[in-house]
């Protein structure tokens, strides 16, 4: 199955602060009571985007004006926790195409590279001017350039940190790799039979 | 001592013999030779394989269980929670269509997945271990190297039995002196996250030594190694010794007495060699542990039991501001101490402290005392064996006695997928691994990490307290 080839994302961006902010936050699990990720976009940050009794906090992602994000900007350590495969499901349903953060937590972030969503890392001074931005205009078109691993965001062009092999699999649509490991059938079925264990 | 060239230690060995090959992105492709599942994880992937009309390429290699979202209060189906009963229903039809192992739950071997491995004996030294569960890296006490996984990934692993990885650095952590009475594995692994940071273990495995861990029961070790994930390691493990082996003699899975031999020398090749390298090297002094109590939202929000609650004011801007929003959350009150905080729920069990060991530590302390008036309090055995083995004891009725429920096994409270839930901004004194904000399924629920005995000990006084005290007459 070709997959699509992902140089860079574009859209608005929402700035949704804090540092470790945790897969329970991102997808609480009385959610994930379910056999398909269908649907689960509707149920991202829950708890942060609504008391118990329905209504609505103050939550970014409950600003009309960040309505039509594509684009998260956070803090560091970004997606701790469980291993779901829930958490950056339910970004991706919710239309988001990538992730800026301080760094990210290492089972999440191997999940949202295998679902073709880059997450690039940024300095806190990166993030601060990339928030202003965002608050001041929130319309503003944002950039995350993989191939040059840049993020532009008005007149501002930004650096951002993304592990080659990440990048690599992005750029040239290779981010699924179950094709790349279904071929290596015959060195599967050697290891197979040289371990010791079955 | 100089390191080796040729010394490996045991990560390296492990991941060389599993090694398939390398792919063009650069990561290996890592051979998984057990692979766990249960209901929550996995149902996307199996969905995945029929859509690409793929069979489970060596199903003998995966064996399943249910845990998460089990009622720990009922077993008769179907549950009264629909979506529930959907779920283990839907894994039941797929381990028999794909042709994998289920202990379901009238086998008497279902339970939570990191303890039925164990116990089922299919965890062992040398192995490579994934499942869709950030918790396995429990695994890692036998000296396997034990990954959580994501979906895409079990599909991966079902597929193919292989996954994508990249290679991981080796951090020794040695613990060395001696534990000063009544501190336990949860104590160090709690001080451990506490010294290296919730994120501190970003792109390493840790392999964890020294004085203490030697002296562990293999329990102990699957404690401390199920919460290196908290401390953002994946994979953390122990070298196999002769209690790895001692521990895996004569469980269902293991090796039989006439390969027995031939199976300890394999398992003892993989220990880390004397002289290998490692990228980093942690020491700890094990009398600087005392009982360590979570006051935070994230778990290297820990404190000892007679130390105070940070005051934000004495933090840098960046620390200041976690440290007020996990006070504001927690309605905690900054720089008073947390012996005496009330309590209103108290968990015993989870994949951390619901072993056999676990339950028979506190019951050994009960006698006589009893749950304060009011708090609620539930031990929830971590499989239907461990539930049968302290039945056998009778540790069931001490914890009745004592005012506790005794329920069926499963994941319970730890994550809240099944009825086991706080209601409000309940706060429990809990023996499992999180602390986030609403993870125990109340939105404004509060949570305190702490070992089992210190959970008992919140249990009988209903405030945090010092289980040395509480238990010392």
């Amino acid at each position: 199955m070709a997959l699509e080839k992902i140089s860079q994302v574009s859209g608005s961006a929402v700035y949704v602060p804090g540092d470790d902010i945790d897969t329970d936050r991102i997808i609480p699990a009385r959610f994930m009571k379910c056999v398909t990720f269908d649907g689960l976009g509707e149920y991202l940050f829950y708890d942060m985007k609504f008391h118990e009794d329905g209504t609505k906090k103050d939550h970014p992602l409950n600003d009309p004006s960040y309505s039509d994000s594509s684009i998260m900007l956070t803090g560091a350590n970004f997606g701790c926790g469980s291993s779901r495969e829930h958490a950056p499901q339910s970004l991706y349903r919710a239309g988001f195409r990538a992730i800026i953060a301080g760094n990210f937590a290492e089972i999440f972030f191997g999940n949202s590279i295998n679902l073709g969503m880059p997450c690039v890392s940024v300095t806190d001074d990166v993030r601060d001017t990339l928030a202003s931005i965002i608050e001041k205009s929130p319309d503003t078109k944002v950039t995350v350039d993989v191939a040059n691993l840049t993020i532009r965001a008005g007149d501002k062009s930004m650096m951002f940190d993304l592990r080659p092999g990440a990048r690599d699999s992005l750029l040239n649509g290779a981010w699924d790799p179950l094709d790349e490991l279904l071929e290596a059938n015959n060195s599967i079925q050697n290891v197979h039979n040289r371990l010791a264990y079955t | 001592m100089i390191p080796s060239m040729s010394a490996q230690n045991l990560f390296e060995k492990v991941w060389d013999a599993h090694a398939v090959g390398e792919l063009q992105n650069g990561q290996t492709q890592l051979f998984v030779g057990r692979h766990l599942i249960h209901e929550v994880t996995s149902p996307q992937a199996f969905g995945m394989l029929r859509e690409r009309n793929l069979p489970v390429r060596f199903p003998e290699r995966t064996f399943a269980t249910v845990d998460h979202i089990v009622p720990t209060n009922e077993t008769q189906e179907p549950y009264s929670d629909p979506l529930a009963d959907a779920m283990i229903k839907e894994l039941r039809k797929n381990c028999k269509d794909f042709g994998v192992t289920f202990f379901d739950t009238d086998t008497g071997k279902q339970g939570i997945v990191h303890v039925v491995g164990p116990e089922q004996g299919l965890t062992q030294p040398g192995m490579t271990i994934a499942c869709g569960d950030s918790h396995t890296s429990t695994h890692g006490a036998f000296g396997a190297i034990a990954f959580g996984i994501g979906t895409s990934q079990v599909r991966d692993l079902l597929a193919t039995q292989t996954m994508a990885l990249g290679k991981l650095k080796v951090r020794r952590i040695e613990v060395n002196g001696t534990l000063n009475p009544g501190i336990y594995a949860k104590d160090v692994i709690l001080h451990i996250i506490k010294v290296l940071g919730v994120n501190g273990g970003t792109g390493f495995a840790y392999e964890y030594g020294g004085d203490v861990f030697d002296s562990f029961s293999m329990e102990e070790r699957m404690t401390a190694c199920n919460m290196s994930i908290e401390g953002g390691a994946r994979v953390g493990y122990v070298n196999p010794d002769e209690k790895t082996f001692q521990y895996l003699k004569g469980k269902p899975y293991s090796p039989t007495d006439e390969n027995w031999a031939q199976a300890v020398e394999q398992w003892s090749s993989f220990s880390s060699d004397e002289g290998c390298q490692y990228d980093d090297v942690v020491k700890i002094d094990a009398s600087d542990i005392g009982p360590t109590v979570t006051w935070g939202i994230n778990p290297s929000q820990a404190i000892g039991i007679n130390e105070n609650i940070p005051d934000p004011v004495k933090f840098d801007n960046k620390e200041k501001a976690s440290i007020e929003e996990a006070i504001e959350y927690m309605k905690v009150i900054p720089g008073s101490p947390i012996k005496g905080t009330p309590i209103d729920v108290a968990f015993i069990g989870s994949c951390t402290n619901g072993r056999l060991s676990d339950l028979e530590e506190v019951a050994s302390q009960l006698n006589g005392h009893r749950v304060k008036d009011g708090i609620k309090a539930i031990v929830v055995p971590g499989s239907q064996i461990v539930s049968k083995l302290a039945e056998e004891k009778g540790l069931d009725q001490i914890f009745r006695n004592a005012g506790f429920e005794w329920r069926y096994a499963g994941c319970s409270m730890c994550l809240a997928m099944n009825p086991d839930k706080l209601i409000g901004d309940q706060l429990c004194a809990s023996s499992s691994n999180r602390n986030f904000k609403g993870r125990q399924g109340s939105p404004t629920g509060r949570t305190m990490l702490m070992s089992p005995t210190m959970v008992a000990a919140a249990a009988i006084t209903g405030v945090i307290s010092d289980s040395r005290e509480v238990f010392s007459s």
